[in-house]
């Protein structure tokens, strides 16, 4: 056994024994926690398998956005545990679940066991155009020239989602800020919400810039961006802006209006619906990534935030 | 065994773990938050996908790469919609259940009239 498939190892066990304990956990809290290093060491497998974008996404995401919004939740929540430990389900019910995941589990492994060979591969179509494009990541290249459509439709779904959380809120609310204001308190959550902004606010938009060409981009950034403004709100520092702002609204919406907007254009000077004319696509598709980072940070950020539980002040 | 393999095996495990604790944990947040445990195992089998088409000057397919990178973005939403609801279901009527015959909490204080 080589050493890298002996570290391979040792990270498969990791994942699966933090992920029986997230599901094992007696309080919700612990299982959150669980979830939250769960995401981590997920994003370290990422990198094992040569998927370093999907492993920005999987950390900023996937774990740490994802675990804000449920240790928020579970700490609202701690009053039901107790109640709701009587309603588990019987002995009867447990068994039957778990041969049916059991059996979910086996018939896909054995997919893993036996795959189709050769193995299919979009890598060489992809290729073909990235010098046309002038990028040099492809998967930057996949998300917002090939498969533009998907990324565009996937803002919508962001949009919809913050208008169902928003919607959520009492009538009387609606306009307001989202959460209860929080005061700054000195202590470690504090300082690490003055000292960390500059740097991740550095690192965000690194990540977007370098995204043409080396792992990174506009769900990457953005995410980055929308964390650092998570903790400034959580300390207390900043206080989540009323939803019925100009400036909250325009946000929300530049992403996708400049992304339709280009993509209409294309009708005009390219070939189609979201097609970028030749010799200007990095610099379009640039300028589309730098609108939907800014958009993807402020939904992600009001998604985490929640609905409006204040009154509107003017 | 390779590296793919044993990370599929562990995808294909982690999404059975998600799917029994989504059944079986009465709780809808530790149901959204199996779900989510779910959901990182049916990415990880897109990455071994990924990494098994791997070509010529790229270590993984990035077709694959891209949906599960959309797919993450998209799961987010989906539980910050669902743990909104499950934060309003315990406002309204001080539990969080998914049992029908839950009473609901008396009017007065805080509830809506227009809920």
């Amino acid at each position: 056994m080589t050493v890298d498939l002996a570290l391979d190892a040792g990270l498969a066990a990791l994942v699966l024994a933090v992920a029986v304990w997230t599901i094992a956990a007696r309080a919700a809290f612990a299982a959150v926690v669980g979830f939250v290093t769960y995401g981590l060491l997920l994003a370290l497998v990422w990198v094992r398998i040569a998927a370093v974008d999907v492993a920005l996404t999987e950390a900023a995401i996937g774990s740490g956005v994802t675990g804000a919004v449920l240790i928020a939740a579970a700490a609202r929540l701690r009053p039901t545990e107790t109640l709701s430990a009587a309603e588990r389900p019987g002995r009867g019910l447990r068994i039957a679940a778990g041969v049916l995941s059991a059996l979910v589990s086996a018939g896909l492994a054995v997919l893993v066991l036996y795959p189709s060979n050769p193995a299919p591969s979009l890598g060489p179509a992809a290729a073909v155009h990235l010098a046309a494009l002038d990028i040099g990541n492809p998967v930057t290249a996949v998300l917002i020239a090939y498969r533009a459509v998907d990324t565009l439709l996937e803002k919508v779904v962001l949009l919809l989602a913050l208008l169902g959380v928003w919607s959520l809120a009492p009538d009387r609310f609606w306009g307001g800020a989202p959460g209860q204001r929080r005061d700054a308190r000195d202590g470690t959550l504090t300082l690490l919400a003055r000292l960390l902004p500059p740097l991740g606010i550095v690192v965000g938009v690194y990540v977007l810039w370098v995204g043409a060409v080396a792992p990174g981009g506009a769900f990457q950034g953005g995410a980055i961006l929308a964390a650092m403004w998570i903790l400034v709100m959580i300390a207390g520092l900043h206080d989540a802006p009323e939803i019925s702002r100009r400036w909250v609204r325009f946000l929300l919406v530049v992403g996708p209006a400049v992304f339709l907007a280009v993509g209409f254009t294309g009708f005009v000077v390219a070939n189609g619906f979201l097609s970028y004319p030749a010799g200007f696509a990095k610099p379009l598709i640039i300028a589309v990534e730098v609108v939907l980072t800014l958009t993807i940070a402020v939904i992600l950020g009001l998604l985490a935030a929640g609905p409006p539980e204040r009154e509107r002040r003017q | 065994m390779t590296a793919e393999t044993l990370y599929g095996l562990c995808a294909a495990a982690l999404v059975g773990l998600g799917l029994f604790g989504s059944i079986v944990d009465p709780q809808p947040a530790r149901k959204i938050l199996s779900f989510n445990l779910l959901g990182g195992g049916v990415f990880l089998l897109f990455g071994i996908i990924a990494r098994r088409g791997a070509t010529a000057g790229m270590g993984a397919d990035p077709v694959p790469q891209a949906m599960v990178i959309t797919g993450i973005v998209v799961a987010f939403s989906a539980t910050a919609l669902a743990v909104a609801l499950v934060l309003r279901l315990f406002e309204t009527t001080e539990r969080a259940t998914l049992q029908p015959d839950a009473p609901p909490r008396p009017s007065g204080d805080g509830a809506d009239p227009d809920a």
